[in-house]
């Protein structure tokens, strides 16, 4: 099991949930991914995204501009 | 039997959330897929500025998805979408819209991934007669034969008033289950919504793309023009969201922000923009598009200091920084806004 980080600064929504739906296409269950966004959009889209498509978001944390989303992948 | 598999297309607005319902109502398993152009219209864009940071932030299209219970692909076609931007084959709508060769595009490639998914057919919440360019009745096939779904793409909302689709010829689904909604209307769409039991939808206003905008195809007009060329990269069409856009010669124009949410959205773009802001008052941060001469850098100056808290005063100091972040202070007398004319202003 792996965590990985992915810089999604300056994106605007719906592109760091693209981003995020990408990157875990590459990964397999239990990794974990941290989603560092500068969109707080992000705060929502990321969990429903997860939500609808059966991944655990372990934490959402807003700190100096950044809104950071960490996801646990699970199996689809 | 074999469960059949649809994939919607889900914009996030209520067509498509009740031809999704529609369609499982009929035991069909049904996936979503939500194209990005770039141009798409979001909460979050108009949230960037701060009297707006209250409104609600939900992408409308995630939002859709799981009120259905369905999964949703978004996908990025920034760069593919270019040519249907640069040259539709159908031609523009009121401003750069090309609806109709976007229509085209879209429903190809959601073929593409009905087919790289083992899926049978696509679904649209398409509505007879609702759009002026895409949704007549003489176009929608022109989307079916162009983009080669043929009678694989079935609209339930209009089901009734189109020819047989496949899935219905198969007995996949009922033709009686289907709709024959039609025209601007969208009473009929907000009573089966309500008998579907959704109460909070998206509501219909504008359209879901900026090109549909005069004042925004205005902006891009523009870019295209003093570039010479018709091109854009996804900051371009982003920044095009935001800010004023003041152009006083064909090879310079400045991004002047409205107010704080905007100076801070701007903010990111300082390494790759030069950009002006004001230190003796507060004002807007402003990026600067283009190569300028040093009596061109005065007139900026000018223009930014009138958009300042400054603007009533002699003078207003203020700092132009390069990409590199080389600072030079400077101070000018603010522009009076009849000095500024009017086709400056995009």
């Amino acid at each position: 099991m792996s965590r990985e980080r992915l810089d999604c600064h300056r994106l605007l929504c719906p592109m760091p949930v693209i981003k995020t739906q990408d990157r875990i296409a590459t990964m397999q269950p239990g990794d974990e991914l941290e989603v560092v966004c500068t969109d707080p959009g992000a705060l929502n889209d990321i969990p429903a995204w997860s939500r609808i498509n059966g991944h655990q978001v372990l934490e959402t944390t807003t700190r100096d501009g950044e809104y950071i989303v960490v996801v646990r992948v699970c199996q689809e | 039997m074999t469960q059949r598999k649809a994939v919607a297309l889900i914009s996030g607005g209520l067509d498509s959330l009740l031809a999704v319902r529609v369609m499982q109502e009929q035991g069909i398993h049904v996936e979503g897929i939500n194209f990005f152009t770039g141009f798409c219209v979001e909460g979050h864009t108009h949230a960037i500025r701060k009297k707006d940071q209250k409104k609600p932030k939900r992408n409308n299209a995630l939002w859709c998805a799981e009120q259905l219970g369905i999964k949703l692909h978004i996908i990025d076609i920034i760069d593919e979408y270019k040519q249907v931007v640069f040259n539709p084959k159908h031609g523009y709508g009121a401003n750069l819209n090309p609806c109709l060769d976007c229509k085209v595009f879209m429903v190809k490639k959601a073929k593409e991934w009905m087919q790289a998914h083992g899926f049978d057919f696509i679904i649209s919440g398409e509505v007879v007669g609702q759009r002026p360019m895409s949704q007549r009745k003489d176009t929608m096939p022109v989307v079916q034969r162009e983009s080669g779904i043929d009678d694989r793409l079935l609209r339930p909302l209009s089901g009734k008033n189109l020819p047989p689709t496949l899935p219905e010829r198969e007995g996949w689904i009922s033709r009686d289950g289907l709709y024959d909604f039609s025209g601007r209307s969208r009473k009929p769409q907000m009573a089966l919504a309500k008998q579907f039991g959704f109460e909070d939808y998206a509501q219909p206003a504008g359209g879901c793309c900026f090109l549909t905008d005069a004042q925004y195809s205005v902006k891009l007009a523009d870019l295209w023009n003093s570039r010479g060329s018709k091109e854009y990269e996804l900051d371009d069409i982003m920044l095009l969201k935001v800010g004023r856009h003041i152009r006083p010669a064909t090879h310079y124009k400045l991004i002047v922000a409205r107010e704080e949410g905007e100076s801070n959205f701007l903010k990111g773009y300082k390494k790759q923009y030069p950009h002006m802001r004001c230190t003796s008052h507060g004002g807007p941060l402003t990026l600067i598009d283009g190569d300028m001469s040093e009596d061109e850098l005065q007139q900026a100056a000018r223009i930014v200091a009138r958009y300042s808290q400054g603007k009533n005063t002699p003078q207003v100091e203020l700092e132009f920084v390069t990409i590199a972040g080389e600072v030079t202070p400077m101070s000018v007398e603010p522009m009076p806004p009849a000095e500024i004319p009017k086709e400056w202003v995009l």
